[in-house]
This record gives C-alpha cells, structure tokens and sequence, in this order.
C-alpha cells in the first residue's frame, strides 16, 4: 500500500533553494497528522554535499538521486529521475515548493502517473486522516479548498510563503542513499543562466518605496507618483506590467521575477497585488494600498488602505506629506 | 511552421465575482469574458513566427459557445483557422483532462509548434501547457519569453528567478508556455474583422471517457480570501478625506515619515 511523503528539494550546482525548506516544514506537518514518514529527495549528478545537509532535518531519510545526465536542470531529465523515485517508493503524498523549476517539470511528472498538481497552495489541513489543500484562484482574489479523491500518489505545490523555512525541524541526522536513477533522452539544450544588466538600483537598501501598478493608466501619470515619491524621500517602483511596458526600467520591478524588498514604509499604488508581487514586498514594515478596487488581494496584507480613485488620493497625500515635513 | 495557439476565455478582470450559493465556484450568469492575458501574447508570437517563416496559425480553445468570441478575436487578429473544443462543463476538468481533451482535438493537426499560456487568470493551474506536452511526446520550455524560431532550429529565452535567464535549444515539434507582457500585442484590423467571418472554425466534442473519468482533485468550497492583517480603510470611500486621514496616521501612528 502507498505510504509515506516525498518533498522533492531544490538546488542549483548544490546550493539550496529555500522554499524546499518551507516544503519540508509543510511535509513535516501533514507527516505528523497523517502519522507518515517523509523522504526527501535531491536530485542531482553530485548533490551528495546538500544530501548531508538535508539529513540535518526531522525526516525518515535522504534520497541523493544521480544520473550523469542531471548535471544541469531539464525537465525531461528531473521528470525521469522523480518518476524512478517515487515509483519506487509509492508514497502517499509527493510535496514540492511552487518555484519556477517546478513548475517546468512537475506537471510533466505527475502526467505520468495519470494526474495533475493541486498546485501553488498556500496552506493544507488534515481533518480525518483526509487532506484539505488551499490555493488562490482568480488572481488571489478568492480562495478554493481542494480534495483529492483519487488514488495515491497525491502531487501538490506550495507557494513561496506558505511555510517558513524556520518552521522546518531538525532531527537526529537522517540515513543518506545515493541511488542511480534511469534517466532516457534529454532532448532540450540549456546553456549558462545570466542576468541581464548589471542592476544599476538596488532597492534592497530602500527606506521607502512608492510603487506603481497598471492602475496608474499611463507613463505620463507617473509624474503624481514621482512628486509623491519626492515629498516621502522614497524610491520610485513597480509591479511587472509597468516594466513590460518600459515606462520604468527593469530594475525596478518589485516581485518574484524582479527584486525583494522590505523598506519601513511600501506604498502601492493602482496595484492589484498578484502574488508574483506580493513575495517580493510582503516582509516591509507598514503597507499603504491605494486602489479602486475593494475585494483587491493587495488590501490583505496592507496595513492602510484607501478605496478609492488613486488620481484623487494622491495628489491630496504629497500636498499633506509635505505640510507634516515641513512642520517637523 | 504550422502553429497551434490555445486560448481560454475566464472572467474579466475587473468583473465583481460573487460566489455561488453552494459556494463550489462564482456566479459566472451575469459575467463578461475575455482572454486570459498571457494566451493574448502566445498568439502574437505565433502570428510573428509565421510573419517570419510562413505556414499556418490555428487557434484551438475550449469552452462553450460564449468562447467563440475568443476565437473570432483571435482569426480577427491574424490566425487562419480555428478548433473549438466544445462542452458546457468543461471548466471543471482537472488540469490532466483539460490537456487529455486539448491533446485530442489537436494530435492529427500534427503542429510544429504549440504555444500555450503560462497560467489561467481563473484557475490558474499553470499546467495545462507541461501536461500537454508530455500527452502529445514533445519538448517543451515553460515562462518563454523570446522565441528565436529558424527553419533548422528552436532557441527560447526563459524566465528564471528574481532577474535571472537562460537559454535554451531544442528540436521541433515543441511546446512553449508564453510570458505575459513580451511584446505589443497587435490589434484586429477592420480587414481582419471582415476576412474573419470566412476563416474556418471546427468544432469537436471531447471523448466521453475524458470527460467522465472521476477527478482526483475538486473544489470542496470556494471563498473569500482571510486577511493576514487588519487592515485600516481610510475615507470610508472618500478618497481626499482618505489621504489626509493617511498621512497623519503615517505620521504619528507608523511614525514612518
Ligand atoms: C511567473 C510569473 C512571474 C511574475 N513576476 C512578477 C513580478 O516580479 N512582479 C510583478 O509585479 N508581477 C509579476 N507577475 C505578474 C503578476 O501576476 C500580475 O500580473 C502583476 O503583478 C499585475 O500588476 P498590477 O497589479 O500593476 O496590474 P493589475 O493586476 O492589472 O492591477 C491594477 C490595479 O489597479 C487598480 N486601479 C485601476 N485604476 C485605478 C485608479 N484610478 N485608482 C486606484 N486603483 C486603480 C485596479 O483595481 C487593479 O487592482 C508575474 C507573473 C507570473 C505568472
Ligand atoms: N479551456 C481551455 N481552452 C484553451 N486553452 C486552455 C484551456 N485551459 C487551459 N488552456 C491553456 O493552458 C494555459 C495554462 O492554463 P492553466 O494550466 O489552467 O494555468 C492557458 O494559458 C491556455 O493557453
């Protein structure tokens, strides 16, 4: 009978990614309700080193999954390696953290046991011995619990956030096994990963940071965000859309494919608050939200908001700024 | 290079969404539709492939009826001909049997390409383009966002993490899920709107044992999202009085500036 969870760990030339810690942290709690025991699996042509650092964790054991054809990341090359996996193991329950290399191969892998992924979750619960995942639809505007009623394996992601790192236990130090997976033709030709332009801003150190969204129309209102910008002393930022449109350069895009930030004071303009976005500047100090739209997922996790006509708000906010600066 | 676009029609984005009264998903009676926004960008890259090296684009998307205006909109812009998958309840297929009925409707049109976008607005899923590559046996690269097509070869830029890239080779046929926001996405001209009402759109109905195969994951309940703060509305829908209500609570109670 299927048993047992598998959280699959990601890594890049054996350096950790860190939301596979969060995807432990998620194993460990659906393996204390469900009394199952976790593997985790790295694959990897020579992971052996992060294997160690793996066994670190409260889990069952440490599967080093090698093949000379997993030097660098394919998805046909990791949908052969977990398959061999968890063929082998028939777990119960397959976990791994909703990252951009996920997502490029899992779909792939949970085909081939006939399924999809209960994908991008943000929390999951056992209520008679049955799981509950939850995952944003809609653009994060509303909320679904998902079952999974089929037979095992079951496949499902969780999105950065879900867990903390922090929250994944250590243990007494796990069995390694370095296996050697069947791994067929790797048809797809990767070459180096790059960035690129050297990043000329680093928002990284920002006190303040006013960002702008779609909600801001067009490139020449960008003018009543930049005097607002001026009057608090913060840094000029967007979400994805205003940099796709290069009305402000790439460098400042704020969010999962641009930088993480954590300034004292984030003030979101006309942003709906997609969770792309959301990851890069949920951990700054006080949130301010202005948006016309009530049910807007950014309001979830804003400390002030406005609902309201940010054409309106804004030039109201830089007049009062100023007054309050200037008095000080 | 022949070119399969798919396309899926969810809720506007600035549609109100109420949910049903067995909270298992919205309201979808009084709703307007448009496409989800990243298959607006597979289709442009689709119709500048073909600009480039000629053939054929053909749109397939699946839905009931009220999608054919996602198809229109599509032939209007450029694609030659379409597939419509028809059914009123597909909505709630799994990603797997969303891809199988995909993978069967287009498997004989033997593409070069199959363009996909990288999630859905509704669902978002954002597997249906990786399963159906795996159904149909093709490569695929996911969160595109540079196609460098030539007779001889495939090259796609890919999206990584926090402002990283990479590149990557691979043999057609392939298939490629589209980053929103690469490129403008053109608009149909009147001609085009004209020379739509001629292009050819099949449809076809999936296969019973698709649709009707038990799915291994379904919607308990449907609701609105717990906030992780309690967040302070200012204004109470003024958005002047809102302002100043803000700076000053800025000021003395953030004491941020
Ligand atoms: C793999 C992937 C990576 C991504 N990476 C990023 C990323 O790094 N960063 C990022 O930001 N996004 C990223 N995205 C995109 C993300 O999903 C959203 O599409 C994007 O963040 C939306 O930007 P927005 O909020 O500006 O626009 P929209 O979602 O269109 O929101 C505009 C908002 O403005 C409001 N508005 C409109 N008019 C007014 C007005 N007059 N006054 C007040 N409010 C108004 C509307 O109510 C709406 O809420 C990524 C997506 C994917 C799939
Ligand atoms: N019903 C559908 N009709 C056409 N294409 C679809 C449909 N469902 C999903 N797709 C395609 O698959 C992509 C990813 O969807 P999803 O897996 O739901 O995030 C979409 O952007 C579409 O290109």
């Amino acid at each position: 009978m299927s048993n047992g969870i598998v959280v699959f760990i990601e890594h890049r030339n054996g350096v950790l990614n860190k939301t596979s810690l969060e995807a432990v942290a998620g194993a460990q709690l659906l393996g204390s309700a469900l009394q199952q025991e976790i593997t985790a699996v790295v694959v990897g042509s020579d992971a052996s080193a992060l294997a160690q650092e793996i066994a670190a964790y409260d889990v069952a054991k440490v599967i080093n999954a090698g093949n000379a054809k997993l030097v660098d990341y394919t998805p046909d090359g990791y949908t052969d390696a977990m398959e061999h996996v968890v063929k082998q193991l028939d777990p119960h329950l397959v976990l791994l953290p909703h990252t951009y290399l996920v997502r490029d191969f899992a779909p792939k892998l949970a085909a081939r046991f006939g399924k999809s992924l209960i994908s991008d979750c943000i929390r999951a619960g056992v209520a008679d011995s049955s799981i509950t995942f939850t995952r944003r639809i809609f653009l994060g505007k509303l909320d679904a619990d998902v079952v999974s009623d089929g037979e095992p394996p079951v496949f499902a992601t969780f999105q950065s956030g879900a867990y903390r790192p922090d929250q994944a236990r250590k243990g007494n130090g796990a069995a390694v096994e370095g296996i050697t997976v069947d791994v067929g033709e790797i048809r797809m030709t990767p070459e180096a990963p790059f960035q690129e332009v050297k990043q000329a801003v680093d928002l990284s150190k920002a006190d303040i940071i006013v960002a702008v969204g779609r909600g801001i129309k067009s490139k020449d209102n960008l003018a009543l965000a930049e005097k607002l910008a001026e009057a608090l002393g913060a840094d000029l930022a967007a979400s994805r859309p205003i940099c796709d449109a290069e009305w402000l350069p790439i460098d400042r895009q704020i969010g999962s494919s641009g930088q993480t930030v954590a300034p004292k004071l984030y003030v979101a303009l006309g942003i709906s608050g997609a969770i792309q976005h959301l990851v890069g500047m949920k951990n700054s100090g006080t949130i301010v939200a202005i948006n016309k739209d009530p049910e807007a997922p950014i309001f979830d996790i804003a400390d002030y908001g406005i609902v309201g006509d940010l054409f309106e708000a804004v030039p109201v906010l830089t007049e009062e700024i100023k007054k309050i600066k200037g008095a000080s | 290079m022949n070119i399969i676009v798919l396309m899926k029609q969810v809720a506007n984005k600035d549609a109100i969404l109420r949910i049903n009264k067995e909270a298992t998903w919205i309201e979808e009676g009084d709703l307007s539709f448009e496409v989800s926004e990243s298959d607006g960008y597979a289709l442009e890259e689709a119709l500048r492939v073909r600009e480039k090296l000629q053939g054929e684009v053909v749109v397939c998307s699946m839905g009931p009826q009220r999608v054919k205006s996602v198809i229109k909109d599509a032939l209007a812009r450029g694609a030659d001909r379409a597939i419509h998958v028809v059914g009123d309840n597909l909505g709630h297929l799994s990603p797997y049997a969303t891809a199988s009925a995909l993978a069967e409707a287009i498997r004989d049109e033997k593409p070069d390409l199959v363009f996909t976008g990288l999630q859905s607005d509704d669902y978002g899923y954002g597997q249906t383009g990786v399963i159906l590559a795996e159904l149909l046996g093709l490569p695929h690269a996911t969160i595109v966002i540079e196609v460098d097509a030539s007779a001889e070869r495939l090259r796609v830029k890919r999206e990584l993490e926090s402002g990283w890239y990479q590149w990557y080779t691979m043999p057609t046929p392939a298939l490629l899920t589209i980053q929103s926001g690469i490129s403008q996405i053109r608009y149909a001209t009147l001609k085009g709107i004209m020379a739509a009402k001629k292009k050819e759109v099949k449809e076809v109905t999936p296969s019973a044992e698709i649709v009707d195969r038990p799915a291994h994951q379904r919607i308990a309940r449907v609701y609105l999202p717990q906030k992780s703060k309690q967040t302070q509305l200012l204004g109470n829908g003024d958005a002047k009085a809102g302002a100043v209500e803000l700076a000053q609570k800025l000021h003395t109670e953030a004491r941020v500036i």
